[in-house]
């Protein structure tokens, strides 16, 4: 792993730099302000701190509060607790009422492991997908969630962050590149078939694209760090230019990117598809990379898949 | 069991979740050596259980709310006969059934617990239930003092009064610090006992790292007809050993090879002094 840097730090230091001339920009955390990595936030601008306790719908509330009021709040806490617990007061207090508001959900996806179901946040993308007005934005790798976090500072209305806890290997070369919320970024070029990922599983659908390309398959692979409002435009391109769909998510097979991706291929131009992801049970109790493999979310796994897809 | 050997049960307790804690490279330490006391009075002392009939109608019920504490849960119910001992060792690695929070796939585990703040709703439920059903069976629940933060909490202290459910024990691990620090500074509570008193419960303060006064506060309950008992019990996060004791970071930090060997020797002199008194057969 050469890449050390976890993405909850980068937005840490991404807020650190931007708040130094944007005294608008708040920082709320409930008791999670080291999980979150938001200690050094908090110790340089206390003002714009707020600590609310272990209370996450208390957190969402105040931070609804504080945006109607012309802040700038970003909520960091663990993504399981944020983005259900509170769901009520997202759909409401944020959404609904178009309140500004930032809502980092951290240690997402199984990367609590052997916390278990209680501690995972699989479900947190087919919940926010619900809620009209709420985008959802899962970054790649410390490049893309270093320009997300600029971009959502200058972003008006309500989002939904979701990281991981861990450092994740880059899938970028740099942060040279434009970060449009709401854009897929190709992230390879391809003829055969796409795969399509979101968040920490672009690394292994680029893994997956190297493996196919020495079996002779092109692959295209698009990452889909935005899943609402999402890119209809690339998907239809994809299915119509490659023919065949993988989707790669760390979240329940059911209301996620998968699905998001299926409801328009479905309608606009119907192409074979496989769905990759958490199945419909509380996830094994383990290291992310021994759940990922325990549920084939893997580049081997996505080259099978592929493969068996195009005939080979 | 005698006073001198649930003390040295306590102390045995921490030395199994220690060993438990530093094989997996991971758990919540200073909350569980914190309330192994509060475990180790109800496990072998207060509570109507049988672990060869974990589902026994009639038994008492006990709900981690403060499931992240699951360790000393894990050691003690193992100790208790619900499962080997042997499993111990699998805790948190791949595919376990004892996984960092309470499961009910394990025997003895009534409910899954991890996120803060379900614990007391459950436990009104629980009672409630035995009330209708005209059991003996009382429901204990151990809460964190952090987790007093969440409203849920206080949502059903209000109905655990209104329904007059003096089978209730609520339990309330008052170390004094969560994750970030003191609970003073993150989110005060105090006046915390004016506030369980204010939704109509019976507080009863207590030393709760005592096994003594542990066991004549649960003994007491319910010390009023129609009322559910607030155990506060004002306990040290880290207790038993030495150098973890009132330290934050200790909330999730692993024991290193050496930490683990001073540990481990503390708590065997604890025990070894009360052998010596001649006081345990
Ligand atoms: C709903 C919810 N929010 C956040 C957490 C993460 N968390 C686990 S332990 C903990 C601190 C608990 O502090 P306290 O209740 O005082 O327990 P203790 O100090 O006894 O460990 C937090 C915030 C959680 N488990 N559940």
């Amino acid at each position: 792993m050469a890449n050390k840097i976890p993405n909850r730090q980068v937005i840490c230091e991404t807020l650190v730099t931007l708040a130094q001339e944007d005294k608008d920009i708040m920082v709320l955390a409930s008791d999670s302000r080291g999980s979150a990595a938001m200690a050094p936030f908090a110790n340089a601008y206390p003002e714009q701190f707020v600590e609310v306790g272990i209370a996450e719908q208390n957190i969402v509330g105040i931070s609804a509060g504080l945006a109607h009021s012309g802040k700038k709040p970003f909520v960091t806490s663990p993504a399981c607790f944020l983005s259900m617990r509170s769901i009520e007061q997202i759909k409401v207090d944020v959404a609904y009422s178009g309140t500004n508001v930032k809502l980092v959900g951290i240690s997402g996806g199984v990367s609590y492991g052997a916390l278990g179901m209680s501690h995972h946040s699989v479900q947190d993308i087919a919940v926010a997908r619900a809620i009209p007005g709420l985008a959802i934005i899962l970054p790649a790798d410390r490049h893309e969630t270093k320009r997300m976090t600029e971009a959502l500072v200058q972003h008006e209305g309500g989002v939904y962050v979701r990281i991981g806890r861990n450092p994740v290997e880059d899938s970028y070369e740099s942060d040279d590149y434009e970060f449009v919320i709401g854009k897929a970024v190709t992230m390879r070029e391809g003829t055969d078939i796409t795969i399509i990922a979101t968040g920490e599983t672009v690394r292994i659908a680029l893994d997956a694209q190297a493996e196919l390309a020495e079996a002779g398959v092109s692959a295209r692979v698009l990452n889909m760090h935005t899943i609402k409002p999402l890119d209809e435009e690339a998907i239809v391109c994809a299915a119509q230019e490659t023919g065949g769909i993988i989707t790669v998510e760390e979240h329940s097979i059911h209301g996620g990117l998968g699905a998001a991706v299926a409801e328009v291929v479905v309608q606009q131009h119907p192409v074979p598809m496989r769905i990759l992801g958490i199945p419909d049970e509380p996830a094994i109790a383990g290291k992310t990379s021994e759940v990922f493999e325990h549920y084939g979310i893997s580049s081997s796994n996505i080259k099978a898949i592929a493969l068996g897809m195009l005939g080979k | 069991m005698s006073s001198t050997e649930l003390r040295s049960k306590a102390a045995q307790i921490r030395m199994d979740l220690l060993r438990m804690i530093h094989g997996a490279k991971t758990g919540h330490t200073g909350g569980s050596l914190s309330n192994t006391d509060i475990l180790t009075a109800l496990y072998y002392k207060i509570m109507t259980i049988d672990p060869a009939r974990p589902k026994w109608q009639e038994r008492d019920r006990f709900i981690a709310s403060k499931g992240h504490s699951v360790e000393s849960l894990w050691c003690i119910l193992a100790d208790r006969g619900f499962f080997p001992k042997e499993e111990l060792a699998t805790f948190s690695q791949f595919g376990t059934r004892l996984i960092g929070h309470p499961n009910n796939k394990v025997p003895g585990i009534e409910m899954n617990t991890g996120a803060l703040g379900h614990g007391l709703a459950i436990s009104v439920g629980m009672a409630l239930a035995a009330k209708k059903d005209a059991r003996a069976s009382r429901v204990f629940c151990l809460m964190g003092d952090g987790e007093q933060a969440e409203g849920s909490v206080w949502e059903a202290a209000m109905a655990g009064a209104h329904y007059k459910l003096d089978n209730l024990v609520g339990i309330i691990d008052r170390n004094r610090l969560q994750i970030s620090g003191s609970t003073e500074e993150v989110m005060g509570l105090e006046p915390l006992e004016e506030k369980w008193a204010a939704f109509g419960w019976h507080v009863v303060s207590i030393d709760g790292n005592d096994i003594d006064a542990l066991v004549e506060a649960f003994e007491a309950a319910p010390a009023i007809a129609g009322k559910p008992t607030l155990v506060m019990a004002n306990t040290v996060k880290g207790k038993g050993v030495s150098f973890a004791e009132n330290v934050p970071h200790w909330h999730h930090h692993v024991p290193s090879d050496e930490e683990l060997a001073k540990a481990l020797a503390e708590l065997e002199a604890v025990i070894s002094s009360y052998t010596q008194e001649g006081q345990v057969q």
